[in-house]
């Protein structure tokens, strides 16, 4: 039974340098290993439950740390830890749906080593799957958890495919609604990705949970003009306080005038492999007021083609509660 | 006039902890230390086949592979510290490899291939419990006490696993609410009963019958157990994380098999325990049998994750209960029944969480029928509390239903039913030494504001719901026939032996303060000598059951006592007159009548030790320990010996006892709740160190806010595999789940069988403030009982809409 806690021997590069970054990982492919904080890499490694032969350690190249302003917004490197996000006095002004779901990510402690791009690429939190059992996502042929006795609280509620496992990013539905784009550069240039598309699910690749291939580095994220300043709503409910990933999450953005929603862009997180965006309740009230009976009467809509598992039927309910609660905040 | 105890003071190694500089076990190395490193089972249920070892052992820096074959065999239900025959959960280890490094140790692991047999496994005792359920061991799920006739016709007590299975009707009647329908006397291990149950039934007026389940919550000691042994010249020095010291010599030798003198326990401080450390641990043994074999210093660090394994955990409960109470509110009838689930080994707590009803509400009339069933989950032992508090858990909010049914207010009703000094205790089994749980009611309902909470509106403006509850904690505080031991040096200081462990509660200081202020010595002049076997220590309990303020203010009491007359007949003898003539103050034993007339306490060690024979420690009381013997003898000559078993035979059980208040704002349509408010008073004799005290129940109420709001045990029923193997997936509750203040006070009244008036806390603190958490959320809840510990924010959501189960009593799933 592997409980090792104790890193293996591998291969340890330490650029400063995009392009030695970019140029490593372009050799190593498939036996490198990107870090970034390490939140999530140090207890895949440690614990044994994957491997690889090189670690790439990003966490030298100070250009892919910090804010910038841009002509069209803001730009966040990769490599800023989630506390510079949620202190940050730009994003706090222009874009606080980004602050208040990065100060509310884990804790202080793994806040301040934790990074941007780190938490939004980060692995599913399947406790199976992190076990180290062969399931499908580890290139098994069975789910562990979608079985009428599997112990799965936590799991995903919509486009299960395989694999039932739910994303853990509190950052991420916040970047979906704030229809952010993700800057991944390689050896052969760069590519931009928006948001809702940098993210995907066991259906269409069970093994990866964002769109970044061997060789791939997100150096930056783009925040638009377009959302900046419009009034947000973020919650996340957890078991604790502190130190817990979301049962469930909202984060939605809503540009309204005179009391009318005149666009909004509500995502949950924690229900599905990737941030969820109820696009039906989006367009349900568009034109509507802004307040909980527009909330009460679309609130339902918002879990429709949810299939529960044995143990995460509450998550239905408690989706539904915080969509109503964003729009009638 | 108290100068000692009642006082805040600064124990001698907080300096230590701040600053980092006091060494855990860990922190030990020794030149030629090697370091092993534990293969723990994949599987929940199973035996050994083969191991093959042999690509492992030629690794560079491998030294050595030590198995279930190199210690003497375990009969189940037995916990070994390595299995062999007997896989009886996942985690269980199996091996262990010692290396240079931890690296190369875990490296060889990996390359170790073992071939298993699997056996059928079962995580669920009830589901144990049914016709043709599964077992946990080959021979059966449950120990049964056997008697049989010896050769020379005097019975035989041992005990047997068997396979007792329940009729459907019992296993159905558990699972819809209505108790064991259709079992017997042999259905259960545990049985007992007074006052006229039927009697009492008849004549309630109201009759409350509810399920309840509660799960295995694991231990989460922050230091994750290292033992690190080394032998010289027959000796065996073994640094070990322990709750206790001296209580671990005898059992530690033992597992060494060497005679407990030629142990040296070394244990400077622990990163807590709460009852999964009080004596030594199976996996002990690896680590000073590996060093022999070896020859060489062997350190054995476990993991989190092996922490949860090999760690312990809280018996889970799935029980029945019957409560009747009379119209003036009097409950006069209890019927009890609990499944405790024993995990791979150890055992339940049900008697013990009886005794927490029958103590806290002290019915006239009470069954209770108990069992305990092993699975193939992590084995089960002591945690704060045991029984007690995971009954006060799911105990309170039933009581609350009763009052609410007799329309009593629910502090009344506690306080009419509350233990007093005409109490007793368990089954009956006795009288309390003293009892003020009416006053803590009182004096906590005060302290809360209960009434003024009472007029408070229920529904807030923000949506939110106000729930307030009241709920009780409760553990025997106290132990007798220990050792005491102090020891007067020529430089006229008080060296305060203790063999007690520093867990973590100060209580080995505290305790000291006793011989203090016996002895009326500046604290400042005062030396604790501890942590160590060598240092000389006497025959102390183990710190578990909250027994250490009663026990050891009592030792070190009756130790300085017995310096005090040492010190007279001595300043007798040379001053003249009778010892009588004499008294102490200001660190001289002098006359009464003519203070000027006296010697420095100084000057009687010095006098003691050329006096010899008991003064100096050359000759002891016959009736104390041979560990308090060795450590008189290892002293002898060096000061005036105090030293006195604590053989005054005593009047009942001291109780420790708590009532806490708990105030809630609940969110329906997040599941999540607020802790606005906590108090709580204990009932606890005279405070010993006020500071100590207050944090002890802060610390005690935090965990109890977990255990019902946070703290899960989940295993996959499925495959055996549990799912909650770090910190972060057992949710124990952070410093933003509860209020940045709480409040806490105690009755205060002296308990007349210690001498300084002190019984135990430690314990209930968790219970009552779990109990009080879960009385506020029923509240709140229009009195809706889950009846179950913990109850999570998915229950609370489900409930809310409407999709809670009527009755799941299945166990480890939440």
């Amino acid at each position: 039974m592997p409980s090792h806690d104790v890193m293996p021997n591998m291969e340890l590069y330490q650029p400063v340098q995009v392009e030695d970054a970019l140029a490593i990982a372009d050799r190593l492919a498939e036996r490198g290993w990107l870090v970034g904080g390490g939140q999530d890499t140090y207890g895949w490694l440690k614990d044994r439950a994957k491997s690889a032969d090189a670690l790439i350690d990003l966490s030298g190249i100070e250009s892919l740390r910090g804010v910038r302003e841009t002509a069209d917004g803001v730009e966040i490197g990769a490599l800023t830890t989630l506390t510079e996000v949620a202190t940050n006095a730009l994003i706090q002004e222009r874009y606080a749906l980004l602050s208040q779901a990065a100060g509310v990510v884990a804790s202080p402690q793994i806040r301040n080593i934790g990074t941007l791009g780190g938490n939004i690429s980060q692995d599913v939190r399947c406790w199976y799957y992190r076990r180290g059992l062969s399931c499908y996502r580890a290139g098994g042929n069975l789910c562990y958890a979608d079985t009428p006795q599997g112990m799965n609280r936590e799991h995903a509620l919509f486009e299960a495919s395989r694999c039932v496992a739910a994303s853990a990013s509190d950052t991420a539905p916040a970047l979906v609604a704030l229809d952010a784009t993700m800057v991944i550069r390689s050896a052969a240039g760069e590519r931009t990705v928006a948001a809702q598309d940098y993210f995907v699910g066991p259906a269409n690749d069970i093994e990866n949970t964002t769109v970044l291939r061997p060789g791939e580095i997100l150096t930056a994220v783009r925040l638009p003009a377009a959302w900046a300043n419009a009034t947000f709503y973020f919650e996340k409910i957890a078991d604790r306080n502190v130190w817990d990933f979301s049962l469930v999450n909202v984060a939605a953005a809503f540009k309204v005038s005179g009391g009318m929603i005149e666009d909004s862009r509500i995502v949950c997180g924690a229900v599905q492999c990737t941030p969820r965006r109820v696009t039906n309740v989006e367009n349900a009230i568009r034109g509507q007021a802004k307040n909980a009976a527009t909330a009460d009467s679309v609130g339902s809509m918002a879990t429709i083609g949810a299939r529960a598992l044995a143990h995460n039927g509450f998550k239905i309910p408690l989706m539904q509660n915080l969509v109503k609660r964003a729009i009638s905040a | 006039m108290s100068t000692h105890i009642g006082f805040d003071f600064t124990p001698p190694d907080i300096a230590g902890k701040v600053t980092g500089e006091i060494k855990y076990a860990e922190d030990y190395k020794r030149e030629g230390m090697v370091f092993a490193r534990l293969l723990t089972s994949p599987m929940p249920s199973g035996r050994v086949v083969g191991i093959d070892a042999t690509e492992a052992l030629r690794m560079d820096g491998v030294v050595g592979i030590f198995t279930a074959d190199d210690l003497p065999p375990v009969a189940p239900p037995g916990n070994p510290a390595l299995a062999g025959e007997y896989i009886t959960y996942v985690g269980q280890p199996i091996l262990a490899v010692a290396a240079l490094t931890e690296e190369i140790a875990e490296s060889a692991i990996q390359k170790i291939r073992i071939d298993y047999e699997r056996r059928p496994f079962v995580v669920d005792p009830l589901t144990s419990l049914t016709p043709g359920g599964a077992t946990p061991y080959p021979q059966g799920n449950v120990l049964v006490r056997t008697r049989e006739q010896g050769p020379d016709g005097a019975p035989i007590i041992g005990a047997e696993i068997r396979d007792i299975k329940w009729p459907m009707s019992a296993i159905e009647g558990m699972h819809s609410g209505k108790g064991p329908v259709g079992t017997a006397e042999e259905h259960f291990t545990d049985n007992w009963q007074f006052g006229d149950l039927e009697g009492g039934f008849a004549a309630a007026t109201v009759i409350v019958e509810e399920p309840f389940v509660t799960v295995g919550y694991p231990h989460h000691s922050l230091e994750a157990r290292t033992c690190m042994a080394y032998w010289e010249n027959g000796k065996c020095f073994f640094h070990g994380s322990s709750q206790s010291q001296s209580a671990n010599d005898i059992s530690l030798a033992r597992m060494l098999n060497i005679e407990p003198g030629d142990l040296v326990f070394i244990n400077e401080a622990t990163g807590g325990g709460f009852g999964s450390k009080i004596g030594p641990y199976p996996f002990m043994a690896i680590s000073g049998n590996f060093a022999r074999v070896l020859n060489r210093p062997v350190q054995l660090r476990i993991t989190r994750e092996q922490e949860f394994y090999i760690g312990s955990a809280r018996s889970g409960m799935q029980g029945w209960i019957k409560v009747g109470a009379k119209a003036d509110g009097k409950v006069c009838a209890v019927d009890l029944v609990i499944v405790n689930d024993g995990g791979a080994n150890g055992g339940g707590s049900g008697n013990s969480s009886a005794g927490h009803v029958s103590l806290c509400y002290q019915p006239e009339s009470m069954r209770y029928r108990g069992i305990s069933v092993y699975t193939n989950t992590t084995p089960r032992g002591a945690q704060r509390g045991p029984g007690q508090n995971e009954m006060a858990a799911v105990l309170a909010p039933i009581m609350d239903k009763v009052a609410n049914q007799l329309g009593m207010d629910r502090v009344a009703f506690s306080h009419l039913n509350a233990v007093d000094n005409n109490g007793w205790y368990g089954n009956q089994s006795g009288p309390v030494t003293s009892a003020y749980m009416k006053e803590a009611v009182t004096q906590g309902a005060e302290l809360f504001g209960w009434q003024a909470k009472l007029a408070l509106p229920k529904q807030l403006p923000n949506g939110k719901i106000r729930g307030i509850g009241v709920g009780s904690g409760y553990h025997g505080a106290g132990g007798r026939g220990y050792d005491g031991l102090v020891r007067i040096g020529t430089d006229g200081k008080l060296y305060i032996h203790s063999g007690v462990g520093n867990l973590g509660t100060y209580s080995y200081a505290g305790t000291c303060r006793a011989a203090a202020e016996r002895l009326q010595v500046p604290w400042e002049n005062c030396e604790i000598v501890r942590g160590r076997t060598d240092r000389h220590l006497p025959n102390s309990s183990g710190q578990g059951g909250s027994n250490t303020i009663f026990t050891h203010t009592k030792t070190n009491w009756l130790a300085a006592e017995d310096a005090v007359n040492k010190m007279k007949e001595i300043a007798a003898a040379d001053l003249g007159g009778a010892p009588a003539d004499y008294d102490i103050g200001g660190e001289r034993v002098f006359r009464t009548s003519d203070s000027s007339i006296g010697m420095t306490y100084a000057r009687a060690a010095q006098r003691a030790i050329e006096m010899g024979g008991k003064y100096s420690g050359q000759e002891y009381p016959e009736d104390i320990n041979d560990i308090t013997v060795r450590s008189v003898q290892g002293l002898a000559g060096t000061g005036l010996i105090g030293v006195a078993r604590d053989n005054i035979s005593g009047n009942g059980q001291p109780p420790g006892i708590l009532v806490g208040y708990c105030e809630i704002e609940l969110d329906p349509a997040t599941g999540k709740f607020e802790i606005m408010d906590y108090a709580a008073v204990a009932d606890c004799g005279v405070v010993v160190h006020p500071k100590n005290f207050s944090n002890s129940m802060r610390g005690g109420a935090m965990w109890g806010f977990g255990m019902i709001g946070l703290e899960r045990h989940v295993y996959d029923p499925q495959n055996g595999l549990p799912a909650n193997t770090g910190l972060y997936q057992s949710k124990p509750p952070t410093y933003l789940d509860i209020p940045s203040v709480t409040k806490s006070g105690a009755v205060g009244i002296a308990d007349p069988e210690n001498p300084v008036g002190a019984r135990g806390i430690g314990e209930p603190t968790q219970g009552a403030a779990a109990a009080a958490l879960a009385s506020a959320i029923s509240n709140a809840l229009d009195g809706f009982l889950f009846n179950r510990a913990p109850i999570t924010t998915d229950m609370i959501i489900d409930h809310v809409a409407g999709l809670y189960p009527a009755t799941n009593m299945t166990t480890n799933t939440f």
